[in-house]
This record gives C-alpha cells, sequence and structure tokens, in this order.
C-alpha cells in the first residue's frame, strides 16, 4: 500500500468568496517528492483551479514561498516525507501579504518598498572604461557578499511580526538590499538611502527579533544586516550633530531619480 | 501608502543608542547585584554587609559615577523597549505620543531621583 | 498604462476598488498574535525582561533612599526584602535579568562582525569576551560587598 499524505491548502476566489477556506487533497508520498510536486501533482490529476506562483523548482527564483504547517518554506526545498506518512500539512499562502487567489500574494507593496532603498550601484564618479576593470579583493567582496544572496522570496516578511504590525515597515529583505549596496566599495550611495533606511519606517521599525535570518533559505542575515545599519546610521547622527556642515546631504542625489 | 522619506535622518538614532548602552549596562552590572541584594543577603546564603561597609563605599565618588550610570541607563533602556512592546505588542498605536513622553519621562526620572540621591552621600 | 495605479494601491482599501483587483484579502493581526509562536513568545519575553531591568532599579532608588535616612530605615528595608513576596519577585526579576544578558550577549555580535585579516570572526569568539567581562565584573562587586573591611 502506497504511503500518502494529506495536504489540507487554503483557497480563495475574490469573485467568489470573502475569506479563504481549507480544502484537503490527498498525494502520494514519494521520498524524493517536495511539497510543490505535492502541489503540481494536485492541478495536474485533481483540481486544475488550484493556483500557485513556482518557476525553477531548485531554490533560486523565490517564487514559491508559502506557509507550510504555519513557517514560511519555499515549497521547491521542503520534502514531504519530513512531515510522515499520514501527516495532514497545512499549506498557506505568505502571512502578512494581501492574498489575490489560493497561494498567490500581492506582491506590489514589497516592490514598491524595494524601490525606494534604491538597490542599484550607485556610482556617478565611475571611472572611464578605458581606465580598465573595477577590482574588487575577495575581502571587500566579503563584507557585502551574504547580503547578496538574497532571492527576493519574501520569506523573511512573513516571518517579521514588525512587518504584519504596520504595512509601512520597508522589511527585512529591502534593508538587507539596501545594506549589500552601501557596503559595496564600488557604491557611492549611502547618503541617498539614508533618509529611507535611517526612518522610523525604515532600520528604526525593526526589534530585533531574528525571525527573518531565521526563516531566510539562502542564509542571507537580514537581521544583521539592519542592525549594522543601525549602528552606521546611529555614528553618522553623532557625526551629524557635530558637523552639520560636513554631513552629506541625504537629498543630494534625489535628482538622479 | 508609502510616506514620502525624504525627511532628514531619523533622530530615532539618539534614543537607539542610550537603549544600547543601557543594555550593556544592564547585562553585565544587574545581575550580580540583583542576586546578592535580592536574594542571596535576604535569604542568609551570604552574608549581608554592614550599614557602614555600604555607607563607605557609597562615600567613593567612583562608587557613585557607577551607580548613577548603573540606575540612568537601564531606565533609558527599559523606556526604549517598553515604548515598542506597547507599540508593537499592544498595537495601540493611538497612544504612541504618551507612551513615548510615560517611558522616557520615566527614565528621566528615575535619573533625576538617583542623581539626587547619590549626590547626598 | 494604469500600472502605476495598481502599485500605489496596494495593501489599502483602495484595491478593493479598482477594476482589476477585486477583493485582495488581508487578515488584520491579533492583538495576541505573539502567543501564536514559540519564537515570538520568547521574543516578548525577552522585551519583558525591561521590566525586570527597571524593577531593579526601582529597588535600588529605595535602597539609596532607605540607607541615607539611617541604620534603622535601612534595617527595616533589608527586613522587608525577606518577605516571601519580595523575593518571589526578585527571582522572577532575576531570571529575567539574566536571560536579558544573555540574550544581549547572544545578538550584540551581530550589529557589529568583526573582521580579522579579511575573515569574518566567529560569532561565539565575539561572545565570549563579553561574558568573560560580565564574570569579572561581578566577582569583583561581589568581593566589594563580601569583603569585611
Amino acid at each position: 500500500m502506497a504511503d500518502k499524505i494529506v495536504l489540507e491548502i487554503a483557497r480563495y476566489a475574490p469573485d467568489r468568496d470573502t475569506e479563504p477556506s481549507f480544502q484537503k487533497f490527498e498525494v502520494p508520498l514519494r521520498k524524493e517528492w517536495v511539497v510543490l510536486d505535492a502541489l503540481n501533482y494536485i492541478k495536474d490529476k485533481v483540481d486544475g483551479s488550484l493556483t500557485y506562483r513556482w518557476s525553477c523548482r531548485m531554490g533560486v527564483c523565490g517564487s514559491c514561498g508559502m506557509m507550510v504547517n504555519g513557517e514560511p518554506k519555499l515549497t521547491c526545498a521542503t520534502f514531504l516525507t519530513k512531515y510522515g506518512n499520514g501527516a495532514t500539512v497545512r499549506i498557506e499562502p505568505l502571512r502578512y501579504f494581501p492574498v489575490i487567489r489560493d497561494l498567490v500574494t500581492a506582491l506590489s507593496d514589497f516592490l514598491v518598498k524595494l524601490q525606494k532603498v534604491k538597490p542599484w550601484l550607485i556610482h556617478p564618479n565611475q571611472p572611464p572604461l578605458s581606465a580598465g576593470e573595477f577590482l574588487q579583493t575577495p575581502e571587500q567582496l566579503d563584507l557585502y557578499k551574504q547580503f547578496s544572496m538574497c532571492i527576493n522570496c519574501t520569506l523573511c516578511y512573513a516571518a517579521c511580526p514588525v512587518v504584519g504590525l504596520d504595512q509601512d515597515f520597508v522589511g527585512p529583505a529591502a534593508l538587507a538590499l539596501a545594506q549589500r549596496y552601501n557596503l559595496d566599495n564600488r557604491d557611492e550611495g549611502a547618503a541617498e538611502r539614508l533618509a529611507t533606511l535611517a526612518h522610523p519606517d525604515g532600520i528604526w521599525g525593526c526589534t530585533f527579533v531574528g525571525e527573518c535570518t531565521r526563516v531566510c533559505p539562502k542564509h542571507v542575515d537580514p537581521a544583521g544586516a539592519i542592525q549594522q545599519y543601525k549602528l552606521t546610521a546611529a555614528l553618522d547622527w553623532v557625526t551629524s550633530l557635530v558637523l552639520p556642515r560636513g554631513h552629506k546631504d541625504a537629498n543630494q542625489g534625489a535628482a538622479h531619480d | 501608502m508609502i510616506k514620502e522619506m525624504m525627511d532628514k535622518p531619523s533622530d530615532e538614532a539618539f534614543f537607539w543608542l542610550l537603549f544600547s548602552a543601557g543594555g550593556v549596562v544592564a547585562a553585565l552590572l544587574i545581575p550580580i547585584q540583583l542576586f546578592l541584594f535580592g536574594l542571596a543577603f535576604p535569604l542568609g546564603w551570604l552574608q549581608a554587609p554592614s550599614y557602614q561597609h555600604l555607607m563607605g563605599l557609597l562615600h567613593s565618588p567612583l562608587v557613585k559615577i557607577y551607580l548613577f550610570a548603573m540606575c540612568s541607563l537601564p531606565l533609558f533602556h527599559w523606556a526604549h523597549r517598553f515604548r515598542f512592546t506597547l507599540y508593537d505588542g499592544l498595537q495601540v498605536k493611538h497612544l504612541n505620543e504618551l507612551f513615548f513622553v510615560l517611558c522616557y519621562g520615566g527614565a528621566l526620572l528615575g535619573t533625576a531621583l538617583a542623581g539626587y540621591l547619590l549626590w547626598m552621600f | 498604462m494604469t500600472e502605476r495605479t495598481i502599485i500605489q494601491g496596494a495593501m489599502t482599501d483602495q484595491a478593493a476598488r479598482t477594476e482589476f483587483h477585486p477583493r485582495w484579502y488581508r487578515k488584520r493581526l491579533s492583538t495576541w498574535w505573539w502567543l501564536g509562536e514559540w519564537h515570538y513568545l520568547t521574543f516578548i519575553l525577552r522585551e519583558l525582561s525591561s521590566i525586570a531591568v527597571a524593577w531593579f532599579v526601582v529597588l535600588t532608588l529605595f535602597q539609596l533612599r532607605a540607607l541615607l535616612n539611617g541604620p534603622e530605615t535601612y534595617a527595616r528595608f533589608s527586613s522587608r526584602l525577606q518577605s516571601p513576596l519580595l523575593i518571589a519577585m526578585n527571582a522572577i526579576a532575576f531570571c529575567f535579568v539574566v536571560f536579558h544578558t544573555i540574550t544581549w550577549f547572544d545578538a550584540a555580535p551581530r550589529a557589529m562582525p568583526v573582521r580579522m585579516r579579511g575573515k569574518r570572526v566567529p560569532e561565539y569568539m565575539v561572545a565570549a569576551p563579553n561574558y568573560a567581562l560580565w564574570v569579572v565584573i561581578s566577582a569583583f562587586v561581589a568581593w566589594l560587598l563580601l569583603r569585611t573591611p
């Protein structure tokens, strides 16, 4: 008798429902299957209307994040055997995001916040091409490399209670990515990012719960990035008190927009 | 709706620095003193210092500074953390300004009291 | 193109009224959100440890006042500390204060990554000197209070 597992999946259709309900599906428990395989099986063989996002199925695109038994997880990286034969596994859309349909969340708010922190290299004083490559040592790369591993899966947003409590909080991934660029020695945009980051909805909204780091599938440690930036911003604030003219105007680069 | 964020860098940095300093002081200095005066001496596990011994210690300016830092900074640590806990934990956002004043006001009051009392020794 | 309208309407009731987003479901967080998960609960307990810290400061202020008012007042203060209620409260406060110290030393190195010779020093090696300092200071304070002059 083949092993089975039950997936209890949140269903929500905006034209039909006012709030989500749960539907159970029995799925074969294959030892090499991940939760995403089970979802694909359901969509293929049982209920084609099941709606969810996925793409690379190997943990690099960040599309398939969902709540699995109350934990934010990449469903392509979560094996069914972890839950055991005959278990019921609850699948819900990522927490703290509006739900468009079934397991699909609205990410536009996150994308707006991401854009606000300017997660790109700002280098108006770039040397000309004729000067050759910009050489970066392994030590310089090491300063920001961990924070560059972010795949924008937003599991950290689903884990962070401040995101749930305060809709305007910029959030772990965006703050960590801002720090990734601040620490990159090719970047000159730290002053431009300051106003967005050193703001009650930016780093100062973070209370270092640390859940973001715990759930991150790429070990980015956004909590660490945010605390590091708190120290930088605090020292910057102190300097701005002592040397008001020497302090770079954070609005200086706004013309770039 | 994302608010316009082009203001100058927030003064939150100041309160965070106080919170951090208070956290370090609380972590390093409070446990032993609470253990001794709150548990070991009252329960007789260790010989409590005599009144004269304590008064002797309190005449030293170094001891006064140590105690002042130990009373003041942890209060600011509490003020910051408690303010955020009320805001996040209980979600009483509409009372934000009131809690801010109560918490930091309390810390300031405690600091003033500590300064006054220690000055009197 | 209505792309910009959609983004600006995100996560607000405006989304419910636009043509392209008939009804997005968003659950409001309950006041008891922190009971929902073990890690949320330990986080709130860590934050509440600040109350124990403030309690200790208040206790110390009362102690200083008692000392200022003379040996009899201080003796009365000391005997009040022996009451079961205060022993219990101080025992609980002590547990919270130690919890603060441990979580603080665990968290603080994350704010200041230490690098030596280009490589990141592991966090336990940054935390260890903090614990050592804690032990040294505690021993010194204990010695100051316990020695018979």
